[in-house]
């Protein structure tokens, strides 16, 4: 073992990392359940903040998942036939398309609600309702649907595979139901997860969208986070991760699925 | 071919339709905004360069700058290192430890806010410990160090990912002929692994970079007593009503983010900023 110093060099800078990222995660699920945090776990454990949280925010909880739902709905109807034919007919005019498309994930989100909100701030029906974040979730997450699903179509090669449905007569849109999003599935599941994780934790955007009447649960977090006791801050969060936690695991299985694919033609 | 290249077009209407109205128009309209009279009962495109020539925004953009830079730079130090160790070295555990070090990736900024609270505020494992020692109660998750560790902890992962995905495909051979020619360990790190991992290097820290500076959710759940372009923005358009002045600092703001990305992007990098 002639490198051993560098190894645990960088074992221990790995390990140090993987410390300060996890502790403040288990801190805070700990502070979740436990009575009186400033007492440590000593005090008891409860499940009392959770049902409190559940009183206080349940609303967020499900108005996060409608709006994920919505935003999915959205960029699968859109997003899905845009990487279509992104990747059939690529033109001047599509790569345009994709770059105006990708802009919003290069520029700040803070921007990008003022923006809307000068637009459609008077439309107050609009403004008022679930739909105005719908909007923004769907101009956030739909880069994300329709690489997702261009990638998959360029690797199965669609052009040929729908030549052959073509010259046995079949018309466009039957193509696209029958041979084109069978094909595209592993990229749309893929896209899929991506946008419902996505919209779920989205903040920057939504800050600024929502109304009193209109607050998901990271704009519900912030609130937490800032008026309520540290306890409660922490059983809401620790509900957020049940949340999320199903999502990751199932996109690193969706991702592992894909790349054994790629791995074997 | 004809109907299926109208087909082909037809697919495109809804997606064109969606972004023109909830991004392109608005955005337009955000820069003429900018210009606009505001409430400050100016007009004209000096708001543009209000960035550079008002004291309070000037100094905003430069500690947000300056941070940005700070956090990219230990980020790419911390992920290179920890990524190009992972990707080359199998030992029981190793699956765990890349779990422990990625799963933050899907932390909104106001969450990784709250994971800087947990660390080093009042109730924070810094505090604890401190006092355990004998010392005062140690808490700076509200100040620039604060800050500094959010951003550290939602970039980190991100970055890490990125140098793992360029070491992996890394080849062994080449470092196995310099080490049979008599390089040492930091030789090789340095004339080859190094080389090859700056394309990496420049796509993971401009994404990095452009996240840092518009971070929204962290800085809102720490700075409110520190300027960062984000808060002052924020500031300007809830406190103030200062919209127009807003409008410009996010377009300024909104384009600093775009340039570093598509900086990066010639070199072969990705535009995708991340949500922080």
């Amino acid at each position: 073992m002639r490198h051993r110093l560098p190894f645990l060099l960088a074992l221990s800078l790995t390990l140090l990392t993987a410390t300060f990222l996890v502790v403040p995660a288990l801190m805070s699920m700990l502070a979740g359940v436990t009575r009186v945090y400033a007492r440590g776990v000593s005090s008891g454990l409860t499940t009392e903040w959770i049902i409190e949280v559940w009183r206080l925010y349940s609303d967020t909880i499900w108005r996060s998942i409608l709006i994920a739902l919505l935003t999915l709905l959205v960029t699968l109807l859109i997003g899905v036939p845009t990487a279509y034919s992104f990747v059939v007919y690529p033109s001047r005019f599509t790569r345009i398309l994709d770059e105006i498309m990708t802009l919003p994930l290069a520029v700040p989100g803070l921007a990008v609600a003022l923006a809307m909100l000068q637009l459609y701030g008077g439309f107050m029906e609009f403004r008022r309702s679930s739909m105005f974040i719908v909007a923004g979730h769907v101009v956030f997450t739909l880069p994300f649907m329709v690489r997702a699903v261009a990638a998959t179509l360029s690797a199965v090669d669609i052009r040929t595979l729908e030549e052959g449905a073509g010259s046995l007569g079949a018309r466009p849109l039957r193509r696209f139901i029958d041979i084109v999003v069978p094909a595209a599935m592993p990229g749309i599941l893929a896209g899929a997860l991506m946008v419902v994780t996505l919209s779920i934790g989205e903040f920057n955007l939504t800050w600024m969208l929502h109304t009193p009447l209109t607050k998901t649960l990271p704009v519900g977090l912030a609130d937490s986070y800032a008026s309520m006791r540290l306890e409660i801050a922490s059983a809401y969060t620790l509900v957020f991760f049940i949340m999320i936690m199903p999502l990751l695991i199932a996109m690193q299985i969706a991702a592992r699925a894909n790349a054994g694919k790629e791995a074997t033609p | 071919m004809r109907s299926r290249k109208l087909f082909a077009i037809t697919c495109l209407l809804p997606t064109l339709l969606v972004v023109t109205a909830f991004f392109v128009i608005p955005a337009v309209m955000l820069l003429f905004i900018g210009a606009a009279r505001g409430s400050d009962g100016e007009a004209g495109l000096w708001r543009y360069l209000a960035v550079l020539t008002t004291e309070r925004y000037r100094s905003a953009m430069i500690s947000t700058v300056l941070l940005s830079l700070g956090v990219t730079a230990t980020t790419l130090v911390i992920g290179g290192i920890s990524g190009v160790f992972l990707a080359r070295n199998r030992f029981p555990g190793r699956g765990f430890l890349v779990a422990c070090l990625t799963f933050p990736l899907a932390f909104p900024g106001v969450v990784v806010g709250f994971m800087v609270i947990m660390l080093a505020g009042r109730l924070g494992v810094f505090a604890s410990i401190s006092l355990a020692l004998g010392g005062d109660r140690l808490v700076f998750a509200y100040s620039m160090v604060g800050l500094f560790m959010g951003y550290l902890y939602f970039s980190t992962p991100r970055v890490l990912l990125t140098v793992m995905g360029v070491a992996e495909k890394l080849d062994g051979r080449l470092i196995e002929a310099a080490r049979s020619l008599g390089a040492g360990p930091w030789a090789v790190q340095r004339d080859i692994v190094l080389p090859a991992l700056a394309p990496a290097f420049v796509a993971a820290g401009s994404i990095c970079f452009a996240t840092a500076m518009g971070a929204f959710g962290t800085a809102f759940t720490l700075a409110t007593r520190i300027d960062v372009l984000p808060m002052v923005i924020y500031q300007e358009f809830t406190e103030s009503a200062n919209i127009a002045m807003a409008a410009a600092l996010s377009v300024m703001l909104g384009l600093v983010a775009w340039a570093i990305l598509a900086l990066a992007r010639l070199n072969g990098g990705s535009n995708v900023a991340a949500a922080g």
